[in-house]
C-alpha cells in the first residue's frame, strides 16, 4: 500500500510539472497565478504522500496544514492586489 | 479498506490529469479557471479521503488523532480552494479580460 501512494506522488510530481508550463509561459498574469495556485494544491497532497512513504505521517499532515493555508493567503493577496491595481500587462 | 483506498486515489489521479489537461490545452483564462479550480478540489478531496482511510485502518488514539487532523486538512482544501477561485475570477473580471468567443472578437463593441 506504501507503495501504491509512492507512485501517486510520483505521478502527482509529473502533473506539476504540466501545471508549471503554465505557470512560466501564461499569458496573462492571472494564468501565472492560477499555474501556481494548482502547483500549490498539488503540493500539499505530494506533502500528505511522502509522510505517508517515510512513516511520519503525523509530522507531515502539520506541514501540509501549514503549506496550504500559506498557499491561500499568497494567493488571496495577489488576487487582491490585482483586484486594486490592474493587471500590468494590458494597454 | 484497501480497495476503497484504490478506488479513491484512481478517482483523485482521474480529476487531477482532467484539471490539467484542461489547464493546458481550453483557449481563455476563464475556462482555465474553472478546471484549476472545480477539478482540482474535487480531486484534493477524494485523495485526502484516501489517505483518511488509509490512516485509519489501524485503529487507535494516534491514528485516530492524526486522521481527524487529515480531515482538516480536507476542511480546509473544501473551504479555500473555491474562495481563491473567485478571488481570482474577481480580479480577472475587474481587469477586464475578455471571454472568449467561438469564431474571433468581431462582435465585441
Amino acid at each position: 500500500m506504501d507503495r501504491m501512494f509512492l507512485y501517486s506522488g510520483v505521478y502527482i510530481a509529473l502533473l506539476m510539472l504540466v501545471s508549471l508550463y503554465r505557470t512560466a509561459a501564461g499569458p496573462t498574469t492571472l494564468d501565472r497565478l492560477m499555474g501556481a495556485n494548482a502547483m500549490g494544491t498539488k503540493t500539499t497532497i505530494l506533502i500528505l504522500f511522502m509522510g505517508v512513504v517515510f512513516h511520519r505521517l503525523d509530522m507531515f499532515v502539520d506541514i501540509a496544514l501549514a503549506y496550504a493555508m500559506l498557499n491561500f493567503i499568497s494567493v488571496l493577496a495577489a488576487s487582491r492586489y490585482f483586484l486594486k491595481r490592474g493587471l500590468g500587462d494590458r494597454p | 479498506m484497501d480497495i476503497a483506498t484504490g478506488v479513491l486515489l484512481g478517482i483523485g489521479l482521474l480529476f487531477f490529469t482532467g484539471g490539467t489537461l484542461g489547464l493546458i490545452r481550453l483557449p481563455d483564462v476563464y475556462s482555465r479557471l474553472h478546471m484549476a479550480g472545480k477539478i482540482d478540489t474535487m480531486g484534493s478531496i477524494c485523495l485526502v479521503a484516501a489517505l483518511f482511510l488509509y490512516e485509519i485502518t489501524t485503529f487507535d488514539l494516534a491514528h485516530v488523532l492524526v486522521g481527524l487532523k487529515i480531515l482538516l486538512v480536507l476542511f480546509f482544501v473544501f473551504i479555500a480552494s473555491p474562495t481563491a477561485c473567485h478571488a481570482m475570477v474577481d480580479a480577472c473580471l475587474r481587469a477586464g479580460l475578455a471571454p472568449w468567443v467561438k469564431g474571433g472578437q468581431e462582435d465585441e463593441p
